[in-house]
């Protein structure tokens, strides 16, 4: 038997639904799967996970809390993946932005100017930016392959994180924990919902979403990082460097991160610690890619991931799950995203030997 | 006996297009028989229903008298179908004789030595190791068509397949033909070239907007007629500018080197030219002897990093700026590859005027004016006569010589100060050929410099006034067209004469 796939010529927008819909379904089968096999209380978990985290307003706010992060970042790495450029270590960008953020109240604990806080965002931006511009450099200049060292730099920035958490950074009355002084009120960032820990990023989140989807639809910048992707050949051709479609989409894609990690120190966290981030930089890649690389979808993409966190965290207490149950779960659920979208595009054709 | 292949009723249907309607069709074996039609007229679709490409909506397939479905190249090519296509497949990042490996069967070594064999005995020679990357469409051409003698199949499909060579090689190729068809293959030819059909076809089918119009014997009545049964009026006739003014200085070259760091591609020696405003330059030559790198020279894909002044526009030294540059200073350019670099085939026809016309206002605070850029696309769609549902179609699915139709549209109505065109009338119809070359001509009249970078003796000598031979990455000097003879030229194109 050989089986070929065959391209679609036509894709309906109805289809393009279907293919989350379907990898939903699926993840949800093998995990009930795997939960019962682990000996753990199936319906439990999928209930943790699936739907605990839209039960009752605290549970919905801290899906509202972790979307923020992972819808900034994954709107930079859309525009960077559309162009071709696999820029995966946002994670590390987050870091440094955090660290930049973080330099002005841990050097400055008892400030209280209002300009404190703009201050530590945008040095958060410009720190996550510059993290990526060593990468976008390499390339440029020397042909680095970008992946391979924003992974890189990604280890690195952890490492700083570490020294300066264990050393110089570290809280002289914190008992020793590697942590920073806890911030004062003037670097922190105003709550949106009271009662809640949702503060304003989320809605910086959206206006850069906004932003994104102008870029992408209406700006020339964007269409040029389009050709660049789907034809580079074409892009050449008509003038748009290469180059600068690296540049672009690195220095964006760090700037958002490094926004995120600023906004992770002035909000929920208060100071900055070693777990500053949950693996943000990486699950919003799986965020952008859930999203259609479509700055649309990736709204709705990052508050069904920030849904899956809190399900995960939930699963974890109530139906015992190990952390590594949670992160095969956002790992199954990409993987079937993925195959069913090459099922949409594609028609399976079977041939069975001797029939034409 | 039944014929080899035998189509009743095909049809197929994309969206809103009837690509083909109702088609009736046999194929015996040792014949040549030619499909003949205008740009869009379904050609291309048809050939792509036999090789299993695509699947008809309606109709029945019958091979040597039993009914089939082909749902891929591989089931016709299990019957013995081959196929050559009209943009070609091949892997780019692969060996030509990798390619052939795919689907050919036996050693590379083996393979390597059938690809140099055959190529001498039909004068497609290529290179088995070289990198298709770095070949001219000219040559990947051979390298398709090479690859699919080597199959030897019973039915050769060859969709266009002399668009892009060189006179020597196509009377090379006819002479294998016949001698295949003599051995009782059966051969599928689309060309547009009507005295190449009747020279060489027994048969041809004529299709019009997706039907069959009429089938004949092409060796029958006069290229005249084909083409009034093709294109539903006469042949238009040639239009040889005449002598006029000329302006200032536009474009120059001189004694520029390039060594190309591709092992496979061609470094320039020594090359000089200049074009002035009101005059048409031809440079013949076969492709893959350097008119890749010349065109990209003078586009700016490739920019010079030292010697500024080699390339001069306007007087200016412009050797070192890149390509968005110089067409800012009003260069324009339509190159030999359409499909992924003249065009992107993922984006709408409105999306792809705006690859080079975006200086042309379209584009405003750096925001794209949707309203202009349709504009645009529309009025280059109805001037150039691009058959197509509108600008919102995806340039992918535009027939070859349509989507041609609207690069040179598009570039042409940028008004550039200096032209550079190769193979401007590739996969285009006569009646569309002769339209594009009027353009030309009255781009020239009315005072532009074009550069026209072209395998087709014929069409150079209708509207060049002078003509350079590139021959191995070296230039010729320039002749007066009216003072040399296409033998001449022809010769200095082998490079038989110095
Ligand atoms: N994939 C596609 N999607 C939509 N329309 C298509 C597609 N392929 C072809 N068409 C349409 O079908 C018609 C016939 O196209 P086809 O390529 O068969 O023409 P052709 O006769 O080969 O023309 P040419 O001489 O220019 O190569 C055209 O109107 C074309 O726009
Ligand atoms: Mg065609």
């Amino acid at each position: 038997m050989k089986i070929t796939f065959e391209r679609r010529a036509a894709l309906s927008r109805r289809v393009l639904f279907a293919a989350p819909l379907i990898a939903l379904g699926l993840t949800m089968l093998t995990s009930l799967i795997l939960f019962a096999a682990l000996g753990k209380p199936a319906g439990q978990a999928l209930y943790s996970l699936l739907l605990e985290p839209f039960v009752g307003w605290y549970n919905i706010s801290e899906v509202l809390l972790k979307m923020g992060p992972l819808m900034l970042i994954a709107q930079g790495l859309a525009i960077g993946f559309r162009a071709n450029v696999f820029n995966i270590g946002a994670e590390g960008q987050l870091i440094i932005g955090a660290l930049c953020a973080s330099a002005l109240p841990v050097y400055f604990p008892e400030g209280s100017s209002p300009l404190m806080l703009p201050a530590m965002i945008a040095l958060g931006a410009v720190g996550g930016a510059a993290w990526a511009a060593i990468a976008a450099g390499l390339r440029v200049r020397f042909n680095a392959n970008e992946i391979l060292v924003t992974l890189m730099l990604t280890l690195i920035a952890t490492q700083v994180l570490n020294y300066l958490l264990l050393g110089p950074w570290k809280d002289p009355h914190g008992f020793n924990f590697p942590q920073s002084v806890i911030f004062p009120d003037a670097a922190l960032l105003p709550i949106l919902l009271s009662g809640t820990r949702v503060n304003i990023s989320v809605l910086a989140a959206l206006l850069v979403s906004a932003l994104a989807y102008v870029m992408m639809r209406h700006r020339f910048s964007g269409y040029q990082l389009l050709v660049g992707g789907l034809a580079p050949r074409a892009a050449r051709y008509a003038g748009f460097t290469e180059a600068r479609a690296v540049w672009v989409s690195l220095l964006l894609g760090g700037l958002m991160a490094g926004l995120a990690g600023a906004c992770e120190v002035a909000g929920p966290l208060g100071q900055l610690q070693r777990s500053v981030s949950t693996g943000y930089g990486y699950s919003a890649i799986i965020v952008a890619y859930l999203g259609g690389l479509n700055p649309l979808g990736i709204v709705v993409s990052a508050f069904l991931m920030a849904a899956l966190f809190i399900g995960g965290d939930n699963a974890m207490v109530s139906a015992d799950l190990p952390v590594a149950a949670v992160f095969v779960f956002q790992g199954l659920l990409l993987v079937f995203y993925l195959g069913s979208l090459t099922f949409i595009r594609h028609r399976v054709i079977l041939n069975w030997a001797g029939r034409a | 006996m039944a014929p080899l292949l035998q189509l009743s009723g095909v049809s197929k249907r994309y969206g809103g297009v009837q690509a083909n309607a109702g088609i009736d069709l046999s194929v015996d074996a040792g014949s040549i028989h030619a499909i003949l039609g205008e740009n869009g007229a379904g050609k291309s679709t048809l050939m792509k229903l036999i090789y299993g490409v695509e699947r008809p909506d309606e109709g029945q397939v019958l091979w040597q008298g039993q009914a089939v479905t082909l749902s891929s190249p591989s089931d016709a090519r299990r019957l013995g179908i081959g196929m050559v296509f009209q943009h070609f497949s091949l892997f780019e990042t692969l060996s030509v004789v990798q390619n052939m490996a795919l689907i050919v069967p036996g050693s590379k070594g083996e393979l390597a030595t059938r690809i140099r064999d055959l190529g001498a005995a039909f004068g497609l020679s290529v290179d088995p190791q070289a990198m298709v990357h770095a070949l001219s469409v000219g040559e990947r051409q051979r390298v398709e068509i090479i690859r699919c003698l080597l199959l030897n199949p019973a039915l050769l499909i060859l969709d266009e397949p002399t668009s892009v060579l060189p006179p020597q090689s196509v009377a090379l190729l006819f002479d294998t033909l016949r001698a295949l068809r003599a051995k009782g293959m059966a051969i599928l030819f689309i060309s547009h070239k009507l005295e190449e059909i009747r020279e060489l076809c027994d048969t041809a089918t004529i299709l019009r907007q997706g039907r069959v119009m009429a089938r004949l014997d092409p060796r029958q009545g006069t290229a005249h007629d084909l083409a009034t049964l093709m294109i539903g009026r006469p042949m238009p006739p040639p239009v040889h500018p005449t002598p006029h003014g000329l302006g200032e200085e536009r474009l120059a070259l001189s004694n520029l080197n390039f060594a190309n760091d591709d092992p496979f591609g061609v470094s320039l020696k020594d090359v000089s030219l200049a074009v002035r405003g009101g005059e048409i330059l031809g440079i013949a030559g076969i492709s893959g002897n350097g008119q890749q790198e010349l065109a990209a020279l003078i586009s700016g894909e490739i920019a010079l990093t030292s010697n500024a002044k080699a390339v001069t526009f306007m007087g200016q030294p412009v050797g070192d700026l890149g390509a968005a540059a110089r067409r800012h200073r009003g260069l324009a350019f339509v190159p030999e590859d359409r499909l992924g670099r003249g065009a992107v085939p993922d984006m709408s026809l409105a999306d792809n005027a705006l690859l080079t016309a975006h200086g042309r206002g379209l584009v405003k605070n750096g925001f794209i004016n949707r309203k202009l850029e349709r504009a645009f696309t529309a009025d280059c769609i109805a001037r150039f006569d691009v058959r197509t549902s509108g600008p919102q179609a995806e340039a992918g699915s535009l027939s070859g010589g349509n989507l041609q139709k609207f690069i040179m549209g598009r570039e042409m109505m940028l008004d550039p100060k200096v032209l550079l065109v190769a193979q401007p009338t590739w996969g285009v119809d006569i009646g569309a050929a002769a339209d594009i070359r009027q353009r030309l001509v009255a781009m020239r009249n009315a005072g532009a410099a074009i550069v026209v970078i072209s395998e087709e003796i014929d069409e150079l000598f209708e509207i060049c006034d002078r003509l350079q031979v590139l021959h191995k990455g070296h230039l010729s000097p320039s002749v007066d067209v009216a003072a040399t003879s296409v033998e001449q030229i022809g010769t200095y194109m082998i490079g038989a004469a110095a």
